[in-house]
């Protein structure tokens, strides 16, 4: 993944708002500054009641995803109708052309 | 779709041949694969092509509230499918993940896809260039969905930078998607780009053989990303990838990796740096440009999709779908040159003219190996090169080729004629058989016909015939013609010279 | 006919097949305590009468009302999507969404022929204890207006325990059914993950979430879970086994012989020693039913389960990190709201800004936290521990489940508290789940049933029970409720009247 050092299970696992603005754009969500005060405050609280879970002995343990025991739950390759054009694009904020109509897209993503 | 033009002319380029003085290339191929399945990965829209904008969308495509995937079967056998052919592991335990990005195209702000856990592994395709193997390591085959189209509005036509907004259609969302990455090739030095080229051909060849996709590159349902990195010659470390996107035929598959090569080259040999990043391909001007660096490298965080349970395929299920699989692409060549007697050499001119099929239609239609093979590769390949067409596009069927090189066998046409007989075949006049009926081609045998011909080209030439009398026998050649010519070329030529020998000596 | 509102399903079913009453009436009467309540209980966020009396009516016409659900009035958590009829999951980013398409449970609910009189109030997307985290407006607790009715399930508590609503469905992700189900004096049952359909439940953490009934007694939330309940293909995570025999054993529990069941108590849930935070009146009231679980015949012994203590620090991983993802798609282009869209912004920037104005503190307090535990270089410290400390649980439960046949607690380790008292500590409010949150994370079903009151305010029993084995909890549940008497909400309507 990437080349971030893991952190210290031991140390206070701070979040300074340069943390915080940059997980809010991870996001997509455009905090306010007294926003980010506020939740470097709390999340620093949080975090460190949940960074509890790295005592826990857990070398030869599995993770737990899934609470159920399922596998290989497939459905057969058979069509069934779709919603109607109209259904679709009246939930839109905005539509043209049968379309979604979107604001300009800066970047190309993968 | 991307950057202006004027970006792409001022990158200077080092000449092919001069690359690999000083560098070693390496390529790598990501190659997707929508999936020819009825129904979407996740939910029961159909996957037609070229359907009405929105509408094979429902709840689950268009990621509404609430909505839960469901595997499609059809996708996932695909997929193991295409893995067994690949030579892979399939994992006895896969699962799917989400890959958490936003988007307009991806309707949930994350792709299923599959990340450490993918269906099949370390498997292997050999391709073959100018008469040599290389081996293309796969690292892993998964399965996906695919995203949405955008369409830009507004600026330059279609493209994303000035446009005024976009347009998202979603028909296309969540079509099975099977993602194939090899390792980095090394070691195909000059070939590389070639190498590259015939990778994907023959990608292409094993799905289509498995009747998994129609993998039409000019519909996007084959789409590859091309890896390049240059490294001094005998480095030991390989060097900055890039990663060119938009590669969306096989002949740009190889124009792409060639571009890149003698770009990097000149980076380096400025004293620069590569930089690792995406860059994207130009099919008319067959150049590569950057694409828009983000401010911040992208960080998917990947976790395992809680709404979709693991794949475990059993060894059963795995051994049923491998019992299954068709005689793929390379053991169908090994065999069909083994049963025509040919070398590898010829062997490959048949591939690379995209004869293979034809021939083997031919042959099972009747014609022998041979005629097939000199029918294809000759005569045919001259005229679809006339016209600048495939050779499967040529109106012409290998049944018809077949009947073809019977009536020339049984001697009811030449050579010449035969060709006469295509040119009918060709322009729609019907079967080798009803083309040489209207148009009177067949050859003339010891009818009373030939014989006034060939009497009236003794009489007519009573110097040459004294010749021939005289023990100059080569002259009677001259005869030969001159029958022939009368005839128009319909006569056999052998039987013209027994006929004449008959009468003159 | 005395009040509608006042009877059970039950006593409802035969007022309605015996031909006493109407499902008309019976909507009606609900409809006007509705009218009557609702503006200070704030229970509902929407209600469309007309479409209720409607249906009822044609429920009437059919002549099924009594047969089974057909003719009940239900309301339904604003969680569930509705076709035609708006869900906005308590959030301001889908004010005025209308669905095009309805949850399995809901549709299954129609299909029973009951009545759908309206969406109940939430914490928004289903993040909180307390109901104040609606975007719309606080729901109150019928037992003292004052007190919050628990969340994130608080509109369907306060509907049902005010008797706006005979029984309503909740969902719960770390105790969002059981917990205001505890401080309203009802039941509420989060049944075994997988057992419910998902399909149409507006996901907060995918691998938690679980529908399920609330109701005023053990054997009204048996007949709504047994239609809601079983198998559904649009749900790759619903199992596919027969619905436990709930019924029957809300039947069988409520003869009080709980001879030879072995009952564990859980020492780390407000056991020896594990007693901070507890309130003195919540622990007495439980002591005292399970001492009634031994009057009836169960054998009672501690159990004790270490990793239970990890479970809050591991659900406030898993729960935000599955949440960052599952609201990723609230970004404004295919429906609900957007902001900033003039033509002077690009997409990310409105994307940004719609979220920003969508999104309430404690939803972007979680994604900025899930985003966190799930990005590159934390994500094993985190994320990857959180579904490790997962297993320990899950090991602790089949441990315990070798030697009893369920496990009991207090649901909540305190009564309702007053309203605004922690909306800026969010630890606090997550000390609320302390008790739920393990059968949460194990999948395993739990129910919560009436104590008692303790300062005048109801006090909730959790019963544990193995996957698929929802039966014992319902079966010890109406035990408990048996020995109790009445009903605890009888003593609410006693107040009010
Ligand atoms: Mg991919
Ligand atoms: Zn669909």
């Amino acid at each position: 993944m990437s080349t971030e050092p893991a952190p210290d299970t031991a140390a206070h696992p701070a979040l300074d708002r340069q943390d915080i603005a940059h997980l809010a754009r991870l996001a997509r969500l455009a905090v306010t500054d007294e926003e980010l005060d506020r939740f470097a405050g709390q999340l620093g609280a949080v975090l460190d009641a949940v960074a509890q879970v790295q005592r826990a002995d857990v070398d030869d343990v599995a993770p737990t995803t899934h609470a159920v025991p399922l596998t290989n739950v497939l459905r057969a390759d058979v069509t069934t109708p779709s919603l109607p054009r109209d259904v679709v694009l009246a939930g839109a904020p905005a539509a043209e052309d049968d379309r979604f109509r979107v604001p300009r897209i800066l970047g190309e993503e993968a | 779709m991307s950057e202006t033009r004027s970006e792409t002319r001022s990158e200077t380029l080092v000449d092919f041949d001069d690359v690999l003085t000083r560098y070693e290339p390496v390529i790598g191929l990501e190659t997707h694969v929508e999936l020819g399945t009825e129904s979407k990965m996740f939910c029961g829209c159909s996957t037609t092509f070229g359907a009405e904008p929105n509408t094979q969308t429902c709840p689950v495509c268009l990621g509404l509230p609430g909505s839960l995937p469901v595997a499609n079967a059809a996708a996932v056998e695909s997929t193991i499918r295409i893995g067994l052919a690949l030579g892979c592991r399939i994992a006895p335990w896969s699962r799917f993940a989400r890959k958490n990005y936003f988007y307009p195209d991806i309707p949930k702000g994350f792709q299923t896809s599959q990340y450490d856990e993918p269906l099949c592994t370390a498997g292997h395709l050999d391709v073959e260039v100018d008469g040599e193997t290389y081996r293309v390591e796969i690292e892993r085959v998964h399965l996906e969905e695919d995203t949405g189209k955008n369409l830009h509005v507004g600026g330059a036509t279609g493209r994303i930078h000035g446009a005024d907004h976009s347009l998202v259609d979603f028909n296309r969302a969540g079509i099975p998607l099977v993602e194939i990455v090899t390792r980095p090739v090394p070691g195909a030095g000059a070939k590389a780009p070639e190498v590259a080229r015939a990778y994907v051909t023959e990608l292409r060849e094993i799905i289509q053989t498995l009747g998994a996709s129609d993998v039409r590159m000019e519909q996007g349902s084959l789409r590859c990303d091309v890896n390049t990195s240059l490294a001094p010659v005998g480095s030991l470390e390989w060097g900055t990838r890039t990663e060119t996107k938009n590669v969306n035929s096989l002949r740009s598959v190889e124009r792409a990796v060639r571009y890149e090569m003698r770009r990097q080259a000149a980076v380096l040999d400025a004293g620069g740096r590569v930089l690792q990043e995406t860059r994207h391909f130009h099919e008319d001007t067959g150049s590569t440009s950057p694409g828009r660096s983000k401010e911040e490298a992208t960080d998917y965080r990947y976790f395992p999709e809680p709404d979709l349970v693991p794949l475990a395929p059993d060894a059963e299920w795995v051994e049923k779908l491998a019992a299954g699989l068709p005689e793929l692409p390379a053991a169908r060549r090994t065999r069909l040159r083994e049963e025509w007697g040919l070398s590898v050499t010829e062997m490959t001119w048949l591939v690379n003219a995209g004869a293979l099929g034809l021939v083997e239609q031919t042959v099972a239609a009747g014609a022998s190996p041979a005629d097939a093979r000199k029918w294809w590769l000759g005569e045919l390949a001259r005229r679809a090169n006339d016209a600048g067409v495939e050779l499967a596009e040529l109106a012409v069927t290998p049944a018809q080729v077949a009947e073809l090189t019977v009536l020339v066998a049984e001697g009811t046409v030449n050579d010449k004629l035969a060709r006469q007989v295509l040119d009918g075949v060709l322009a729609g006049e019907g079967d080798p058989r009803s083309v040489v009926q209207a148009r009177g081609l067949a050859v003339l045998g010891e009818s009373d016909e030939l014989g006034a011909a060939v009497d009236a080209a003794i009489a007519g030439a009573p110097d040459v015939v004294a010749k021939v009398q005289a023990g100059k026998v080569q002259a009677l050649g001259a005869l030969v013609g001159a029958v022939m010519k009368a005839t128009r070329g319909q006569a056999d030529a052998a039987t013209v010279r027994r006929m004449l020998e008959e009468r003159v000596l | 006919m005395s009040d509608l509102t006042a009877l059970n399903v039950v006593e409802l079913q035969q007022a309605l097949s015996s031909g006493e009453t109407t499902s008309v009436e019976v909507t009606r009467a609900h409809l006007d305590r509705i009218a009557a309540e609702d503006g200070t209980l704030g229970a509902y966020l929407h209600v469309d009468g007309e479409a209720a009396l409607r249906r009822a009516a044609e429920v009437d016409a059919s002549g099924a009302a009594g047969t089974g659900l057909a003719g009940i009035p239900v309301a339904l958590k604003d969680v569930f999507v509705t076709e035609g009829v708006p869900t906005t999951s308590g959030s301001r980013i889908l004010e005025g969404w209308r669905p095009p398409y309805s949850a399995t449970v809901a549709q299954r609910l129609a299909d029973a022929g009951t009545v759908l009189l309206g969406k109940t109030n939430m914490d928004e997307f289903a993040m909180g204890s307390s109901t104040e985290n609606s975007a719309y407006r606080p729901t109150r607790n019928p037992w003292d207006h004052d007190r919050i009715p628990g969340g994130s399930s608080g509109g369907s508590s306060a509907a049902v325990a005010g008797r706006l609503a005979p029984v309503a469905l909740g969902t719960d992700t770390g105790g969002s059914i059981r917990q205001p189900a505890a401080v309203t004096g009802l039941v509420g049952h989060k049944p075994t993950y997988g057992s419910v359909s998902r399909y149409g439940l507006i996901a907060f953490s995918s691998s938690l979430d679980q529908a399920g009934p609330m109701a005023r007694t053990v054997l009204d939330a048996a007949l709504v879970h047994e239609v809601i309940g079983g198998h559904d293909p649009r749900d790759s995570t619903s199992i596919d086994a027969p619905v436990p025999t709930v019924v029957e054993a809300a039947r069988r529990g409520a003869g009080g012989d709980l001879a030879g069941l072995r009952v564990g108590v859980v020492r780390e849930l407000g056991g020896d020693g594990a007693r901070e935070g507890y309130d003195a009146g919540v622990l007495e009231r439980v002591a005292e039913a399970v001492a009634l679980l031994e009057g009836a015949g169960a054998e009672v012994r501690e159990v004790s389960c270490p990793s239970f203590g990890l479970a809050l620090p591991a659900y406030y991983l898993i729960a935000p990190s599955e949440a960052s993802s599952n609201l990723a798609r609230f970004e404004g282009m295919r429906f609900g709201l957007r902001v900033g869209d003039d033509g002077s912004r690009d997409i990310d920037e409105v994307m940004a800004l719609t979220r920003e104005q969508g999104f309430g503190p404690e939803v972007k307090r979680r994604i900025i936290l899930g985003t966190y535990a799930l990005s590159a270089g934390y994500y094993d410290a985190y994320y990857g521990q959180a579904q490790k400390v997962r297993t320990l649980i899950n090991r602790d439960f089949l441990a315990a489940f070798d030697d009893v046949d369920v496990l009991v607690s207090p649901t909540s380790p305190t009564v309702a508290w007053p309203i605004g008292a922690r909306v800026d500590d969010p630890l606090a409010m997550y000390a609320a789940d302390l008790c739920t949150l393990p059968a949460s994370l194990a999948g395993v079903p739990a129910i919560s049933v009436p104590c008692g009151l303790s300062e005048g305010l109801p006090v909730g029993l959790q019963v544990m029970a193995p996957a698929l084995a929802d039966d014992r909890c319902y079966r010890v549940a109406a035990a408990v409720e048996a020995a109790l008497g009445a009903p605890l909400t009888d003593r609410l309507g006693e107040r009010a009247a």
